[in-house]
């Protein structure tokens, strides 16, 4: 099991940022180090428990999975989706470069 | 001292009575209600958008309807409020974010074309924390709700909007969504009913999701039976919804009148300790009504469900990093403008959520990432199985389970926001019923130095009808005086 004992350094939190794809200010980044610490502290009666027994929820009903014939049925308009997109072109949503390379 | 105010408004039920017998027009009702919310609701802000036109069209077509002899429907004519995280096609859904602030949803989400279907005329969008994410509207990117007992307190949350605008009167009943008793915490901090139902029982189609394996849509309003009669109308079974339930619908709003007698009702003795005084006392003498009304009742202990709320600050959070991770700038919303599309993704996120989504999305990414996903997340849903076990054993003994629905009435503003823990708190009780997928109701009972407290009637998976009878003997038992509506009042006489 991995260490779970909660601290969390400015570049521990810069990482996770950057994986979830949000560009936080320093005060932000200092901020969510402490607090995160804290939260994760405060669920450590959770996370210490001996559950080598337990199965984990899947889905808290006991349901199976649902199926549909693979028939063609009504989609939402086109036009009427790309109208609320920041950058359409050519009836697509349109995005700055990716992998540095100019469109 | 002031007329009741609760007389001069007639319940969902009677509402649509009176309509569908052309006693009362559905424009007239309309009318009445919008004014109540020009009143109002500048103090209150109940709603993000207050859809007046479509409302008195909406109206007019009930109208029309009657006049024609055709079925308008069981909730013909009744003023609906709606969370503002159901989508409304060609109508502004916002989330209570920044982000998708604008944006105008190309669909409607089921439970709106359900209510139509049934009559109900919805009159506006109510404010929440910003998608979902709260226990008081205090998170919200367009400002914070207050509770109508006392305008210096928080309304609950996230549907504060929805839960406040019922209690002031501002709508005879109202749509929340509940992750961890974001439908049953404000509806016990505003003195109102309020159900999260089975999951799976309403469809989620159009409900902007916030942490998938917990989210539920369910009803809020003034009486057991307008809440019963609003969740026949909502719960139908949908296939743009892999998680729809496909069951008989019943009838829980007729099924009230068959009473409690011989029902075996468990006190959950470990939530007791952590309610406040009058919290404690409120549901001690709801146990003791329902005794008196026939139910056998008993304490008992369920420690497993103490568990609930830690392990749901790992499930919601990391559920939520991922639904999240939509809002991209890309297809809708928000674009804060950038020389590559990471960046732009990055800075528009930034820029479009609020302090709490993005700590939940910190959180949840960092316990899905690579090493901790096993220590977290996997054994925060192994926790999740032995709540659900916990339940299941009080079960065995019990129909349905008693608590506080909130550990304290409702709060000032700012007392909370600055300190996460201690909001998350406010869920403690309500948090274990959406782990194990139950539905559960909050009944106001009674007032504890002037704001309602709610008492919680707790029930096994699609145990609705049971449930629904015994919140019914609650309400019988409660002070009428600690119920909504009522006019807003600018402090509490404590």
């Amino acid at each position: 099991m991995a260490d779970t004992s909660a601290s969390f350094s400015r570049s521990d939190v810069a990482h996770v940022a950057s994986l979830a794809r949000l560009d936080l200010a320093e005060d932000e980044i200092e901020m969510y180090a402490a607090q995160l610490a804290t939260i994760l502290d405060h669920v450590a009666a959770v996370t210490s428990l001996d559950t080598s027994t337990v199965a984990p929820t899947a889905h808290p009903l006991d349901v199976s999975n649902v199926v549909r014939s693979d028939v063609v049925g009504p989609t939402l308009d086109r036009d009427e989706v790309l109208a609320q997109a920041p950058a359409t072109e050519s009836g697509r949503f349109k995005v700055p470069p990716i992998l540095g390379e100019a469109p | 001292m002031s007329p009741d105010p609760r007389s001069e408004f007639p319940s969902a039920v009677e509402t649509a009575s009176l309509v569908r017998s052309g006693e009362r027009s559905a424009r007239a009702v309309i009318e009445s209600t919008l004014e109540r919310i020009a009143r109002f609701e500048a103090e209150l802000h109940c709603f993000n958008l207050v859809t007046d036109v479509d409302a008195l069209s909406a109206a007019d077509a009930v109208d029309a309807l009657v006049a024609a002899g055709k079925d308008p429907g069981p909730l013909a004519g009744v003023p609906v409020a709606l969370k503002d995280n159901m989508c409304t096609r060609s109508i502004p859904t916002t989330a209570g974010s920044r982000i998708l602030e604008g944006w105008i949803p190309p669909y409607d989400a089921t439970v709106v074309s359900a209510l139509r279907a049934g009559g109900a005329i919805v009159v506006g969008k109510t404010n929440l924390d910003e998608f979902a994410m709260g226990s008081s509207t205090e998170n919200s990117a367009f400002g914070t709700t207050r509770n109508p007992w006392d305008l210096g307190r928080v309304p609950g949350g996230s549907s504060g909007g929805s839960a406040a605008a019922v209690a002031a009167g501002l709508a005879t009943v109202a749509l929340g969504s509940d992750t961890g008793g974001s439908i049953r915490q404000p509806s016990a901090l505003c003195g109102v009913v309020g159900v999260k139902p089975t999951y799976g029982l309403v469809s989620r189609y159009g409900l902007i999701a916030f942490a998938s394996s917990l989210d539920q849509i369910g009803p809020i309003a003034t009486t057991v039976a307008d809440a019963a009669t609003l969740l026949e109308v909502i719960a139908v079974h949908d296939p743009a919804d892999s998680t729809s339930l496909n069951v008989t619908r019943s009838r829980w709003s007729t099924d009230l009148a068959e009473g409690i007698e011989g029902l075996r009702v468990g006190v959950i003795e470990d939530f007791l300790a952590d309610a406040a005084p009058g919290c404690q006392s409120g549901v001690r003498a709801a146990a003791e009504a329902l005794a008196s009304a026939g139910a056998k009742v008993e304490e008992v202990a369920v420690p497993s469900l103490m568990l609930g709320l830690s392990a749901y600050y790992l499930i919601a959070p990391a559920e939520a990093s991922s639904n999240l991770a939509r809002y991209d700038g890309v297809r809708y919303g928000l674009r804060v403008e950038a020389p590559d599309t990471a960046e732009m993704n990055s800075r528009t996120r930034a820029a479009g959520f609020g302090p709490e989504v993005k700590r939940r999305i910190m959180l949840g990414t960092y316990v899905l990432s690579a090493g901790y996903y096993d220590a977290y997340y996997a054994q925060a849903q192994r926790v999740r199985t032995l709540v659900a076990r916990g339940f299941a054993e009080a079960y065995e003994s019990f129909d349905v389970l008693l608590s506080p629905t909130t550990p304290s009435a409702a709060f000032p503003i700012g007392e909370k926001s600055n300190d996460p823990i201690a909001m998350y708190l406010s869920d403690l009780f309500t948090i274990p019923s959406n782990l194990a997928g139950h539905p559960a109701v909050s009944v106001p009972f009674a007032l504890d130095q002037g704001l309602p407290i709610g008492v919680q009637v707790l029930a096994p998976a699609l145990g609705e009808s049971t449930m629904f009878r015994v919140a019914a003997a609650v309400e019988r038992a409660a002070d009428p005086m600690a119920r909504g509506p009522i006019e807003p009042r600018a402090k509490t006489n404590s």
